[in-house]
């Protein structure tokens, strides 16, 4: 009732079964043009972001961005569709070219699945499987290997450190964001991300901020943006993995990053922000959909507030991040979740909720103290004097190595 | 139950199909006019010295041996997430203790410097 996408597959169902097609002949057709739409609007979502993205940026960067081409500017992506796909494609001398061809195909592929288990409302969704976060971190990592396929094939120094600092970067941040995926799982007590949609009658966010937190920072370091972009690079490694890509494959990189932001998004919004939930969504599907992608571009436009605001951060101080911060801090709060959770089996909600929330505070809090206390005493050890250029401790060292000499 | 999975299958072998019919329409339309010049690898303007595929840092293998482990002993943990709601307060307990040994795991390879940049 009142949802249009169901009416056009309903009519499509008895038009289908008028032709005399059986059952599960009619349930394979539909099942094929479910994903052929679904594919050709994340494409054009996709091509629309484009224009998005240059009028964030614009926005952030005191410009206009893109406004000639059209109202608003907004047919500009389709030019720039139109110069990407009339330029010539150069394979550089010694590459691997099965898999410097693959690559591009595999950086935009794996992102269009992702949004095969993404619920856009109560009654539109491609795929409800029972282990949907599974599945979503699994087409995670293979986007991943397109990243490194493509640094590997290109015989290219520049585009070889690129891959490496990927494989460093993105592997790492794996760990605490299959963690932070755990707490939503332990909340709603299944896999599936429209189960878990629906089981959020209170907002992730409110019962999980740290797990919240967490997955932000991660996706934002598998997408590889700034402040996390050290396989591109720009200033170090010219434009890392993807130096040596022209025209469309270039493109489908690109295309690929702008989707996987928007995807990371919606999963942002579907895990911890109720997704398609909203005042009248249960009644109307279609506004269940507005909903979603309210949120999703929301927190696509947190992700690239965060991009356009900071510098880029040095190798070390990445890995620093992920594996003495966030993955402690992760495992932390999957623990004290586990156990509240037990514990208050039999709790009415708001004492489940609140206490939740107080237990969170509090872990970010002692987080905030010790992370407070280790900057200090860097700042101690920077203020102190250089060990080498006094001639006072050249002095006092020499009778020690005398001594072991 | 099949039918999600039919879903997930025939996006599989979908999703590759628009990448590649994207690449395929500028090998129709795009010139084409290699040169030995045109082609070289990209490095500022300089040539290529030796082998690109070179060998590499080891630190970075380190980090991905540390990954592996992480990564396995998580995918242990997703049954028990699921299977939460089922096990008593003694299972979750358990559960905990396998996630402390996970912490113990980090805590050594902290301690012995693995996660130091060099």
């Amino acid at each position: 009732m009142g949802d249009p996408v169901i009416l056009v597959a309903k009519w499509l169902e008895q038009l289908l079964a008028g032709w005399g097609l059986s059952a599960s002949q009619v349930n394979v057709v539909m099942t094929f043009i479910g994903v052929l739409v679904l594919a050709v609007f994340v494409l054009l979502l996709d091509i629309f972001m484009v224009w998005v993205e240059r009028k964030v940026v614009a926005r952030f960067q005191d410009r206009f961005g893109p406004n000639r081409l059209g109202p608003f500017g907004l047919i500009q992506p389709i030019a720039d569709v139109i110069k990407l796909l009339i330029k010539e494609n150069i394979t550089p001398a010694g590459a691997d070219r099965v898999v410097f061809n693959l690559a591009p195909i595999m950086a935009l592929a794996t992102v269009i699945m992702l949004w095969a288990v993404i619920p856009l409302s109560p009654t539109v969704f491609g795929s409800d499987v029972n282990v949907g976060v599974l599945y979503v971190v699994a087409i995670g990592a293979i986007s991943t290997l397109g990243i490194i396929m493509a640094g590997w094939a290109s015989n290219n120094k520049y585009a070889l450190l690129g891959a490496f600092r990927a494989v460093a970067q993105v592997i790492s941040y794996e760990v605490p964001m299959v963690i932070s995926l755990m707490v939503p799982v332990i909340l709603a007590r299944t896999m599936g991300i429209n189960s878990i949609v629906q089981a959020q009658s209170v907002w992730y966010i409110v019962m999980a901020p740290i797990a919240a937190l967490i997955f932000l920072l991660s996706a934002i370091a598998e997408l590889g943006r700034a402040p996390f972009d050290l396989p591109e690079g720009e200033s170090e490694i010219v434009a890392g993995f993807h130096i040596e890509y022209t025209g469309m494959k270039f493109g489908m990189f690109y295309a690929g990053e702008l989707l996987h932001a928007l995807t990371m998004g919606g999963l942002f919004a579907s895990l911890f922000l109720g997704g398609w939930r909203g005042p009248g969504a249960e009644a109307y599907p279609i506004l269940g959909i507005i909903y979603f992608f309210i949120k999703a571009f929301f927190i696509y436009w947190v992700i690239a507030w965060v991009k356009y605001s900071l510098p880029r951060v040095r190798i070390d101080q990445m890995l620093n991040l992920n594996w003495k911060v966030l993955t402690p801090l992760a495992l932390s709060v999957l623990i004290v979740t586990a156990l509240l959770d037990k514990l208050l089996a039999g709790a009415p909600i708001v004492v489940y909720v609140l206490s939740l929330l107080a237990a969170n505070l509090a872990i970010l809090l002692t987080t905030s103290r010790l992370l407070r206390r280790y900057a200090r005493s860097g700042r101690q050890r920077v203020a102190q004097p250089a060990p080498i250029a006094t001639p006072e401790r050249a002095v006092a060292i020499s009778p020690k190595q005398n001594a072991s000499a | 139950m099949l039918n999600e999975w039919l879903f997930i299958g025939i996006i599989f072998v979908l999703a590759p199909i628009f990448p590649i019919a994207a690449l395929l329409i500028p090998q129709i339309i795009a010139p084409r006019k290699p040169d030995p010049l045109k082609n070289q690898t990209y490095e500022c303007g300089i040539e290529t010295v030796g082998e690109s595929w070179v060998q590499f840092k080891a630190q970075y293998y380190i980090f991905a041996l540390i990954f592996l482990v992480f990564d396995v002993e998580l995918v242990f943990l997703f049954p028990w997430a699921v299977a939460y709601h089922q096990l008593p307060l003694f299972a979750v307990i358990e559960g905990i203790l396998f996630i402390l040994v996970l912490v113990a795991g980090l805590v050594y390879a902290w301690r012995k410097g693995a996660l130091e940049w060099i």
